[in-house]
C-alpha cells in the first residue's frame, strides 16, 4: 500500500472513518448508551450520550490515524552509524559499570540491592538464552529450575549444614537433572506444544513445592538459611567474621556488596561459558537445531543429546542463580516461582534479541531496573512493563541487539545485520 | 560382490499411511542410481528410511554388508552416508562457511574437505562469508551438496536437486554431480522429479509408484520405456 498523501486519498480515508465511526456508533449506542439503573419500583433507562460520543470519536480519530499511516512504515530504530560503532564499546563499557558499581559515590544500600536483582535476571536471561535463543527451544517454565535451585541449597544449607560453596555445584546438578526430566517428554515436540509441555512443568514443580510439605514447608517455605561466606569468612561482626579478620568498622553493606560481586560473577561465568560453547561444535549445533530440525538429522546430528544438553545447561545456570537467590533472601517459598518469572525472564531474551548477550543485558537492565523506578506507582507497574515491551518490538521487532555474530570467520568478523535475518525460520 | 547399499523388501509408514510396500533396490559402489516417480510417490521416504528416520516396519537394509536396518540415524549417516535434503534446507541465518563446516562437526570431523567442496562450487567461494537465507535457489542448492559432502561420504543421497531451478542452474548442479562421481569416485543416489535429466546422467534408475518399484533398468533402458516417455517425460520429450 502506497501513502495516502493526495487529496483524494485523504477524502477517502475521511469517508472510511466517517463509516466505521457509524458502526461504532451502532454498536456502542445499545450497548453502552443505554443503561438500566435499578431505582425503586422497578429499572429506570438512563442515557449515556457523551460516552457513546466519545467513543465514536474514538473510532473516527482511530480508524482515520491508521488509513493514513497505514501506508508509511512504522518507524523502525536504525541505529545511526557513529552510534552503531559506539555499540561495540558497549558491552565493555557495562562490564567497567558493572564492575564498578558498588565504589561510585552515589551508590547507596538500595542501588546496590537493585543491581544484585538486575544481575540476578540478567543471569536468568542469558541462562534461558541457551535454550531458547541459541537452540531455538520455547521453554515457558525455566523458573522451574531457578526453583530447584533455591530449594535444593535450602534442603541441603538446611539439613546436611553444607556451606554455600558445596551446595552452589550441587544445586547446578540436580536442576540439570531436571531440566533432562524435561528434556526427555518433549524431544519430539516442537513450537506450541513444547511452549505449552514447559509451561504445564513449571506449575508441576510449583504444586509439588507448595504441597510436598514435610520436605518444601509448604506455602509457608524454608527460612533461616544459612548466608554464604568468604572462604570461611562470615559477615556478621562477631570476632573471626570478615569484618574483624580485615580489620574493619563492621558494616552490614560489606554483606550487600559480596553478594553483588558474587552474583556478578556467576552472571560472567553464564555468559563466559555461553560464549565459549557457541564456538565449539555442540553450541553450533544448537544454532542448526534452532535453524532447521531436519537438516540436523539428515547431518547426522544427535538430535536427542543436543536438545538434552541444551535444556540440562540453560538449567544449569537457573540452578546457580536459584541458590544465589535462597541465600540473599535466607527464604524460598512457592510464591516466588510463579509463571510470571518465567514470562519475565523470556520477555528479556526475546527483547533482547534471540541469542544476542549483550542484548540480554540491556533488556534486563532496562525491564528490572525500569519497572523499579515506577515502583511508587503500583499497579501502573505492570502497565507500563507491558507497553514498554509492545514499543520495543514494534519498534525493533528483532529485539534490542537483533544481529547475529558468525561464530566461524575469516579473520575480521562480521555481523550479520538483523535486517536481514529472515523472520519465521 | 555384494553392493554397496542394499535394500531387501523394505516397508515403511506414517501413522496409518502406508509409504513405501516392499522395496528392494541396491546401489553399487561408483555408480549414479536415480530413483524417479511423481510427486507423493515415496521418494522422500525411502531416502529418509535409509537414514532410519522414519524406520523399516519390513526388510532389510544393508551398507557395506552391514545390517543397519536397526540403527539410529546418527550412527547411519557416521558409516559414510550424506543427504542433501529435500528442499535444500540450509541454516538461513548462518554463514556459507558455518553451514559447510556444519556438515563436518555434526560427525565429529575437522573439516578439511573444505577446498574441494569451494573447488567444486567456485560459486560458494564468493559467498562464503554470506548469510545461506540471502542465496539464490540454485546456490543454496549448491550449498546443500557441499555442505553434505563435508563429511565426505562414500555414499551422496539427493533428494530432487533441479526442484524449482532454472535449466541452467540444474545443469550446472547436473554436471557437479557428474564430476563428483567421476573424478572422486562418489557413489550417488538421485530422486528426481525431472526423470529426462535424472536417466540421462545415471548409470541405472528404479521407478517408483505408490510406494512400490514398478520398473528397473540402465538410463538409457528406461527412457526408450513408452510407459516412462508417457508418465514422466510428457509424451514428448526431447
Ligand atoms: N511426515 C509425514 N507424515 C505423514 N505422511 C507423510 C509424511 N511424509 C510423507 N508422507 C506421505 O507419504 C507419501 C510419500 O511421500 P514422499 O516420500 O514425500 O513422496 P515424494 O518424495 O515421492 O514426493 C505421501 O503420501 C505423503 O503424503
Ligand atoms: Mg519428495
Amino acid at each position: 500500500m502506497t501513502p495516502v498523501a493526495s487529496r483524494d486519498g485523504v477524502l477517502h480515508a475521511v469517508r472510511d472513518a466517517g463509516l466505521a465511526a457509524l458502526v461504532a456508533f451502532g454498536l456502542f449506542a445499545p450497548l453502552v448508551g443505554l443503561r438500566t439503573d435499578v431505582v425503586e419500583g422497578g429499572l429506570a433507562l438512563r442515557g449515556r450520550w457523551d460516552d457513546v460520543a466519545w467513543l465514536v470519536l474514538l473510532a473516527f480519530v482511530g480508524r482515520l490515524a491508521l488509513l493514513l499511516l497505514a501506508g508509511r512504515r512504522l518507524p523502525r530504530l536504525t541505529l545511526p552509524a557513529p552510534l552503531a560503532r559506539a555499540g561495540q564499546y558497549a558491552a565493555p563499557f557495562f562490564l567497567g559499570l558493572a564492575l564498578l558499581l558498588p565504589w561510585l559515590p552515589f551508590i547507596e544500600r538500595y542501588e546496590l540491592d537493585l543491581g544484585i536483582l538486575v544481575l540476578t535476571y540478567v543471569m536468568l536471561g542469558w541462562g534461558l538464552n541457551i535454550v531458547v535463543g541459541l537452540a531455538g527451544l520455547l521453554d515457558l517454565g525455566y523458573v522451574a529450575f531457578y526453583a530447584v535451585g533455591a530449594y535444593s541449597y535450602a534442603l541441603l544449607s538446611l539439613t546436611y549444614g553444607l556451606s554455600f560453596w558445596v551446595c552452589l555445584p550441587l544445586a547446578g546438578i540436580l536442576a540439570a537433572f531436571a531440566g533432562v526430566l524435561l528434556g526427555f517428554p518433549v524431544l519430539r515436540l516442537r513450537g506450541d506444544y513444547l511452549a505449552i509441555v514447559t509451561l504445564a512443568f513449571g506449575e508441576i514443580i510449583r504444586v509439588v513445592l507448595t504441597n510436598w510439605t514435610e520436605l518444601t514447608g509448604g506455602p509457608n517455605g524454608l527460612s533461616g538459611i544459612p548466608r554464604p561466606g568468604l572462604f570461611g569468612l562470615s559477615f556478621t561482626s562477631e570476632e573471626g567474621g570478615f569484618a574483624d579478620f580485615f580489620g574493619l568498622d563492621y558494616d552490614p553493606v560489606h554483606r550487600v556488596i559480596f553478594l553483588y560481586y558474587l552474583i556478578l560473577g556467576l552472571a560472567l561465568l553464564t555468559n563466559w561459558v555461553t560464549l565459549r560453547l557457541r564456538r565449539q561444535p555442540l553450541g553450533r549445533a544448537w544454532e542448526a537445531l534452532r535453524e532447521d530440525e531436519i537438516a540436523c538429522r539428515a547431518l547426522g546430528i544427535n538430535v536427542t543429546v543436543t536438545k538434552l544438553t541444551a535444556f540440562a545447561i540453560g538449567a544449569m545456570f537457573a540452578g546457580f542463580a536459584g541458590s544465589f537467590f535462597a541465600t540473599r533472601q535466607a527464604f524460598v517459598s512457592p510464591e516466588s516461582f510463579t509463571f510470571i518469572e518465567s514470562a519475565i525472564i523470556l520477555a528479556i531474551v526475546v527483547l533482547g534479541g534471540m541469542g544476542s548477550q549483550l542484548g540480554v543485558a540491556v533488556a534486563a537492565l532496562l525491564l528490572i531496573g525500569g519497572t523499579e523506578l515506577f515502583r511508587d506507582l503500583a499497579e501502573w507497574r505492570m502497565l507500563i512493563f507491558g507497553a514498554a515491551m509492545v514499543v520495543i518490538m514494534v519498534v525493533r521487532p528483532r529485539g534490542l541487539v537483533g544481529t547475529r555474530t558468525p561464530s566461524i570467520a575469516l579473520g575480521e568478523k562480521r555481523a550479520i545485520g538483523g535486517n536481514y535475518v529472515s523472520e519465521g525460520h | 560382490m555384494s553392493a554397496m547399499l542394499r535394500m531387501e523388501g523394505v516397508a515403511a509408514n506414517y501413522g496409518a499411511v502406508q509409504a513405501l510396500l516392499d522395496v528392494s533396490i541396491h546401489v553399487d559402489q561408483g555408480e549414479i542410481v536415480t530413483l524417479i516417480g511423481a510427486n507423493g510417490a515415496g521418494k522422500s521416504t525411502l531416502l529418509m528410511t535409509l537414514c532410519g528416520d522414519p524406520r523399516a516396519r519390513a526388510g532389510s537394509i544393508a551398507f557395506d554388508g552391514e545390517d543397519i536396518t536397526a540403527l539410529p540415524t546418527h550412527a547411519i549417516m557416521r558409516r559414510g552416508i550424506a543427504q542433501a535434503p529435500e528442499g535444500r534446507r540450509v541454516f538461513p541465518r548462518m554463514t556459507v562457511r558455518e553451514n559447510l563446516m556444519m556438515g563436518a562437526e555434526a560427525l565429529g570431523q575437522p573439516g578439511d574437505e573444505l577446498p574441494r567442496v569451494l573447488a567444486l562450487f567456485p560459486r560458494l567461494e564468493e559467498r562464503i562469508a554470506q548469510r545461506a537465507g540471502t542465496l539464490s535457489g540454485g546456490e543454496q542448492q549448491m550449498l546443500a551438496i557441499g555442505r553434505a559432502l563435508m563429511s565426505k561420504p562414500r555414499l551422496l543421497l539427493l533428494d530432487e536437486p533441479s526442484l524449482g531451478l532454472a535449466p541452467l542452474v540444474v545443469k550446472l548442479i547436473f554436471g557437479a554431480i557428474r564430476k563428483l562421481n567421476a573424478e572422486a569416485g562418489v557413489t550417488v543416489l538421485l530422486v528426481e522429479q525431472n526423470a529426462n535429466l535424472a536417466l540421462r546422467l545415471a548409470h541405472r534408475g528404479y521407478v517408483l509408484v505408490n510406494g512400490r518399484i514398478t520398473m528397473a533398468g540402465t538410463g538409457a533402458e528406461l527412457l526408450a520405456r513408452e510407459e516412462i516417455r508417457d508418465a514422466y517425460l510428457g509424451g514428448a520429450a526431447s
